[in-house]
């Protein structure tokens, strides 16, 4: 797949204080830099997502650094503790620099 | 009588091993119709839990890509999918369960991939897609989930059956160096162990389905290349009619079992 794509997961409204689930999956090949072009025999670069995180109205909630092991088209759930109404915001890093973002809104009763 | 043993274990030179992780006796619901178990019920607990959550399995990213291309316009007739078929989950509906059937001029079998590329070509005036191309993975997944759950119901009868009986002759005829069928491993063997993986009876009603080996989604015919490489027989070609006729043949013998695209599969 060569564009990218990223999948987000979350309840569109939640009682105050109370941890909802997200869940995240992003397209991505994710190689390791471990395999070889079978032809030429050269090593294929590695280009894998490396971070990965959540900011609600702005705060980071939940990062992570990923590695080479992790397979391709990732999926990712974590916890939240409702706080304010607001927006989530979701930033997947690669190894080239390129960042994909994805946002949702959540609304806090 | 130690060289019997020793015979029995070694089918063509490929050593099977006993014992099934799979619970003979479990509850598998639709996955389960008669003596007929899904690839579902041989799969590991992670991996069916993968499948379970439309979120979680990978496939729905080739998935949502197909349902925008439904209605992008390509071509020189200005033809989009819906154009002509509106809504998927009308028209769409009931069709894997159908399929292959006979071509319009009934002179071969066409599978869903097929069908979808000659609407291209013919109807939207637009290229093919490749085969395993993620267009065309995603199309034949995006048509097919229409009928998930839906038991898949093949005709056979008729005109249809020498293509039948072709597919069957097909699922029977030992090929390769390691001169074996498909049955000496679907059907004599499921549940056993080839080297690493436990065999399952081969079913063909979840394609195309999410390999967590291939780490992308792939077609029933990738699949059967791969099952003919593995006993060093020569692959055919990506719709070549022998493995439409197989698939015929498949989808016949897994007649009843629910349309389960698109499956996770290890
Ligand atoms: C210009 C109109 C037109 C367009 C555009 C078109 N189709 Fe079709 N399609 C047809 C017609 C007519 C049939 C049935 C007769 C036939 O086999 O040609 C059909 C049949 C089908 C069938 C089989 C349905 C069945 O019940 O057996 C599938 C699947 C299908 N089309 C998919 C697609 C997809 C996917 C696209 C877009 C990539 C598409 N079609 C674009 C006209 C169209
Ligand atoms: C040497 C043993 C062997 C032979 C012979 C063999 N396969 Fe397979 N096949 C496997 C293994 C191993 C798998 C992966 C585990 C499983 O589902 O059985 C598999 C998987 C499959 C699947 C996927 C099942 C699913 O639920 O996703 C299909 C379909 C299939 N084979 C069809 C065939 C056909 C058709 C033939 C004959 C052309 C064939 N196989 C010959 C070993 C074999």
């Amino acid at each position: 797949m060569a564009k990218v794509k990223a999948r987000v997961k979350s309840p569109k409204s939640v009682k105050k204080g109370e941890v909802f689930q997200v869940k995240t999956l992003i397209s991505h090949k994710m190689e390791s830099g471990r395999r070889k072009n079978k032809k030429t025999g050269e090593n294929i670069p590695r280009m894998i997502i490396n971070s990965f995180a959540c900011n609600y109205n702005g705060k980071e909630v939940f990062a992570s650094d990923w590695h080479p092991a992790v397979s391709a088209n990732p999926y990712m759930a974590f916890h939240v503790r409702a706080v304010d109404s607001g927006t989530l915001d979701f930033m997947w890093k690669d190894d080239s620099g390129k960042e994909y973002k994805k946002s949702a809104k959540i609304a806090v009763t | 009588m130690r060289k019997l043993y020793i015979a029995s274990l070694l089918i063509g030179g490929m050593a099977l091993g006993s014992t099934a992780s799979q619970a003979e006796d479990k509850d598998w619901g639709a996955y389960k119709v008669g003596d007929k178990l899904s690839g579902y019920t041989y799969a590991t607990k992670e991996t069916r839990a993968i499948q379970d959550d439309d979120f979680e399995n990978p496939a729905q990213i080739w998935v949502d890509q197909a349902e925008g291309n439904w209605s992008s316009v390509e071509g020189e007739a200005g033809k989009s999918c819906e154009s002509c078929h509106n809504a998927a989950s009308d028209s769409m509906k009931g069709v894997a369960t159908r399929y292959p059937v006979l071509n319009k001029n009934k002179a071969a079998m066409v599978n869903v991939e097929q069908q979808i590329n000659f609407c291209r070509t013919s109807q939207m005036k637009a290229k093919a897609w490749k085969w395993e191309s993620a267009e065309l993975l995603g199309m034949t997944a995006f048509v097919k989930l229409q009928s998930r759950g839906m038991p898949v119901n093949v005709k056979i009868d008729g005109p249809v059956t020498p293509y039948y009986e072709k597919g069957k002759a097909f699922y029977y005829e030992r090929r390769g160096q390691l001169d074996m069928a498909c049955k000496h491993c679907h059907e004599d063997n499921p549940g056993k162990y080839a080297r690493a993986n436990l065999l399952s009876q081969g079913q063909s009603n979840g394609f195309p389905t999410y390999r967590l080996k291939w780490q992308k989604i792939g077609s029933l015919h990738r699949r059967f290349r791969g099952c003919n490489k593995n006993i060093r027989a020569q692959p055919f070609a990506y719709g070549a009619p022998e493995y439409v006729n197989l698939e015929l043949y498949l989808n016949s013998r897994g007649q009843g079992l629910p349309v389960e695209t698109p499956s996770v599969r290890n």
